[in-house]
């Protein structure tokens, strides 16, 4: 019984450890879980979307339910599964890479995740409250703001929570990467993953304002009776088209960017080459960047800009695949002539490059405005979309978290389940989606709840549905894959991979303070340098001192949870006007804990020399 | 090397804001900050572009708004960005009694220009029956004012709490950094007033 | 030593005190811009002439504010202006778009 309570305070403890945890690599555990959960979410929606769709008049799913099913899965998939898995990736990796030992702003980056986790919740919260939102992903204007129910109120409030969480996580990147640099560690020695999450995370500071000022002229239309929208009051809903694609066109990028960076910081190490074309690769990076923000409105093709817009807009967009048609040829040059392994996250990273190369393709199909007019609301935007996501940054993730498993959790994770998961979700995604191109070309519409027989669709939306049951087995192998790795796996040493980069050159899992002591770069790829001259780690850049640390901290949490229930009182005011008192007992919770960080001061907590060299014993 | 002595140096270097890492971090990450406020207000102007004669046959900006009032208000949110310099420039001269004056001057400007505002909005809804829920371009210009006396309202709390939690202890080099954003986010919203006044008021009465 | 850091202490606080004098005329500079500002409007100018001079007398006053006021043409700042630009980039973009490319 002893043992029981000691186990049970062990378990309390634990927990308590991750809600007030302020290091970058337990916020990526936090990530990596939470985001892996709403995945899961993500996919039971879409598998439930795809069942309905499996034969022609179908109703598995009532059409309201298939209006809510469509839209929770592609926002879920967006803003809860691929953008906190991306963060998990950021916080677990870009520390180590550049020699870190904690991100600038770790309080910062503990509330991040508290608003995104509390914010996901929010969203979901609809189901079990009379509907979630159905007005899809994009939730365009005047259909979001009439909508019945408090569906999207739960999309606007979860979105704005999340987002604001988000935005924080980019200006800590940012931050980080330019301040917290390794002696030596210059802009252009840096590994490509983290020339990604910077150009990402300024993508992030400057895309996700416009989208938080859509969300509150929805907010204010929806729940304080303004006009935005309304065209009887004289509103006018392209503005909220514009808002909602100044943001959704970067975020794509903020998406894919890391991905690249996994791919190629993954290439490198198993064709055992340094990147081909390094300097090209963070100049092609910086421009898809930058041009990411020229072509939104590209999206907006139908809705009657006229045709000098769409112009300036189809050539903005045809534009980018030139940096991205770089990319790709500089990974091909990577593998060209390497000692090439190929294991589960090398995989990942080969399939990647025909399948993005096909969805780019369709990319350029689309950015043809004339053309775009047939293709626009049909399943080939679809199948274009799915493969540029899900084959650029699910391959990406999938690819990224077999990399950097060991890293995070010391142990590999085992290579025949990952191969299994490979092929299984690799064929899957392609029977899913390839066959939608011709399905859309066909004239079968989006988000349309069912379809007629006789029409020539069955037989492709049959094999469509097949292919998601496939992709399904191959995500239910990797969570196995998980499970028997974390029961079953060996510890491995930190540097399995016969790694390159700094993140290799320290245990696994590394220590709290990462580095024991700063290390010196002395160019690219400095671990392998290192290695080339015959050392087995990196030189140190200082002798071993004291190392400064953060307190850990309750108040991100609370700070979060006063949002959240914040958020149900305004969305509830509308009912009953009592609700108003939740506001303010959220904002106060809130405000309160803002207030408590801003007096108390937090002046973290030093490790000692004697400690680490002791540690060094062990 | 404790904390107390490296935070408390005999005299304040060159830069206090930017003498140790977190402040370096902090004021970078608040520049970032603002640069992401620049896209935020970009998004609100554009709305006001937009909706700014959709007045639903309800008053619109010319027979609504003088330029009295929003004369008075410009001038106290100018001089109070000069007063937020001058605590600052006190700041660097490591004088703290002169800048928690120089800031008390800034906060009380702040709370004319707060006081002002309310008295509009309020001469406003009871006055002109113009709310919210007039019309799109009553919704439009109520989000953006407001959105910036929203600002207006967290930095005075802010600077109030700065001021009063560090009243006993002096300046160090954990706060500095502190007051210094506190100021800068301060300015900011003097330049988002800028365009506030010339695109909103000025603009709309010609 | 001693007299040395006091010398530097000197000449910083000399060095402060001119860059607050430069402060006080690019606020009196303000003042006159927002005076001029109100003024065209009051007396009833030609409106082509008065919109976009008082565009690009809010821009001036603007650019007075970030580099004098902020320290913006400090060392150190080439960041912060970076990332200030590139949200104005896309400031003006969202302006641009959502003034000329709604329908109406």
């Amino acid at each position: 019984m002893s043992t029981a309570t000691a186990q049970k305070r062990g378990f309390g403890a634990a927990i308590w450890d991750y809600l007030t945890t302020v290091d970058h690599k337990k916020i990526a555990h936090l990530y990596l879980v939470s985001g892996g959960l709403f995945f899961l979410i993500g996919g039971l929606e879409a598998l439930l979307i795809r069942i309905q769709l499996i034969k022609p008049s179908n109703d598995f799913v009532s059409a309201g339910f298939y209006n809510e099913l469509l839209t929770m899965h592609g926002t879920t998939m967006i803003f809860l599964a691929a953008m906190p898995l991306i963060f998990a990736l950021l916080n677990a990796v870009v520390p180590l890479q550049i020699g870190a030992r904690d991100v600038a702003f770790p309080f910062l980056n503990s509330l991040g995740f508290w608003l995104f986790l509390f914010g996901g919740i929010i969203l979901n919260c609809g189901w079990f409250l009379g509907g979630a939102p159905d007005a899809g992903w994009t939730a365009y204007a005047p259909l979001s703001a009439v909508s019945p129910g408090h569906g999207v109120d739960f999309y606007v409030l979860g979105l704005q929570i999340s987002g604001a969480g988000t935005l924080i996580g980019g200006i800590n990147f940012l931050v980080t990467i330019i301040n917290m640099r390794a002696p030596g560690m210059t802009y252009m020695r840096m590994p490509l993953f983290t020339w990604t999450a910077f150009v990402t995370s300024s993508l992030i500071l400057f895309a996700f304002p416009a989208l938080t000022v859509g969300l509150f002229l929805l907010m204010f239309d929806r729940l304080f009776g303004s006009g935005f929208f309304n065209a009887s009051m004289g509103g006018n809903s392209v503005i909220w088209e514009h808002l909602f694609w100044i943001f959704g066109h970067p975020e794509v990028y903020i998406l894919i960017l890391p991905a690249f960076g996994v791919f190629s910081d993954v290439l490198s190490t198993f064709s055992k080459k340094r990147l081909f074309g390094y300097t090209a690769m963070v100049f092609a990076t910086t421009l898809i960047g930058f041009l990411g923000f020229m072509v939104w409105a590209h999206h907006m093709f139908t809705t009657g800009l006229g045709p000098a817009a769409n112009s300036i807009f189809a050539i903005a967009t045809m534009a980018i695949a030139v940096p991205t048609g770089i990319k790709i040829f500089n990974w091909l040059f990577t593998l060209w002539g390497g000692s090439i392994t190929i294991n589960s996250a090398m995989l990942w990273a080969l399939a990647f490059i025909p399948t993005f190369t096909i969805g780019g393709t369709t990319g350029v199909m689309l950015a043809a405005a004339a053309a775009d007019y047939q293709y626009h609301d049909t399943y080939f935007v679809v199948a274009h979309f799915h493969y540029v996501i899900v084959g650029g940054v699910v391959f990406g993730l999938f690819c990224g978290i077999h990399y950097w498993w060991p890293k995070m959790f010391g142990k590999i994770l085992n290579e025949t389940l990952g191969k299994i998961t490979f092929w299984t979700f690799f064929l899957g995604f392609h029977l899913t989606f390839f066959i939608q191109h011709f399905l859309g070309l066909m004239g079968m519409p989006r988000r349309y709840w069912t379809y007629l027989p006789n029409q020539e669709l069955d037989t492709g939306n049959l094999i469509s549905t097949i292919g998601a049951f496939l992709m399904a087995i191959g995500t239910i192998v990797f969570i196995i894959n998980v499970i028997y790795t974390s029961v079953k796996g060996h510890k491995v040493s930190g540097d399995p991979w016969d790694g390159r980069t700094l993140e290799w050159s320290i245990p696994s899992p590394p220590p709290h303070y990462n580095f024991k002591q700063t290390p010196l770069v002395r160019g690219l790829d400095p671990l392998w340098i290192e290695k080339m001259e015959g050392r087995k780690g990196i030189t140190p850049a200082e002798p071993l001192d004291d190392i400064h640390m953060p307190n850990p901290s309750i108040l991100p949490f609370i700070m979060s949870l006063g949002l959240f229930i914040a958020g149900f009182g305004f969305i509830y005011q509308v009912d009953n006007l009592a609700f108003l008192w939740v506001v303010i007992l959220g904002m106060g919770i809130t405000l309160g804990a803002m207030f408590v960080r801003s007096i108390k001061d937090d002046l973290g907590h030093h490790i000692h020399k004697e400690d680490l060299e002791e540690g060094a014993d062990q | 090397m404790s904390s107390d002595q490296t935070l408390n140096p005999e005299t304040l270097p060159e830069q206090p804001e930017r003498a140790t890492l977190e402040g370096k971090n902090k004021f970078l990450g608040f520049w970032f900050f603002l640069g992401g406020e620049t896209v935020l207000f970009a998004s609100l102007f554009g709305t006001y572009l937009a909706l700014n004669n959709a007045t639903n046959d309800g008053p619109g900006a010319e027979e609504l708004f003088g330029l009295e009032l929003v004369f008075i208000m410009t001038m106290l949110l100018l001089t109070s960005s000069l007063t937020s310099v001058y605590a600052m420039y006190h700041m660097k001269n490591n004088s703290f009694s002169k800048m928690q004056l120089w800031l008390g001057i800034t906060v009380l400007l702040g709370l004319g220009f707060l006081g002002c505002e309310l008295y509009e909005f309020y001469h406003y809804i009871h006055g002109e029956g113009f709310t919210l829920r007039s019309s799109a371009f009553g919704s439009a210009f109520y989000t953006l004012v407001g959105f910036h006396g929203g600002h207006v309202t967290f930095g005075l709390l802010w600077i109030v709490t700065l001021m009063v939690r560090n009243a006993k202890r002096g300046l160090n080099l954990y706060n500095a950094p502190k007051f210094y954003i506190a100021s800068l986010y301060w300015h900011f919203i003097d330049v988002v007033w800028v365009f506030i006044f010339t695109v909103v008021y000025l603009m709309g009465v010609i | 030593m001693a007299e040395n850091t006091n010398l530097q202490e000197q000449y910083r606080k000399k060095k402060n005190k001119e860059e607050m004098k430069q402060q006080v005329i690019t606020f009196v500079l303000m003042i006159l811009f927002t005076v001029i500002a109100f003024g065209m409007v009051i007396y009833e100018l030609d409106k082509l002439f008065v919109i976009p001079t008082l565009l690009i007398l809010a821009v001036v006053q603007v650019g007075f504010q970030l580099y004098y006021f902020m320290h913006m043409s400090h060392k150190g700042h080439e960041m912060p202006a970076l990332m200030l630009y590139a949200g104005a980039f896309v400031a003006f973009l969202t302006v641009l778009t959502l003034s000329v490319l709604i329908w109406w």
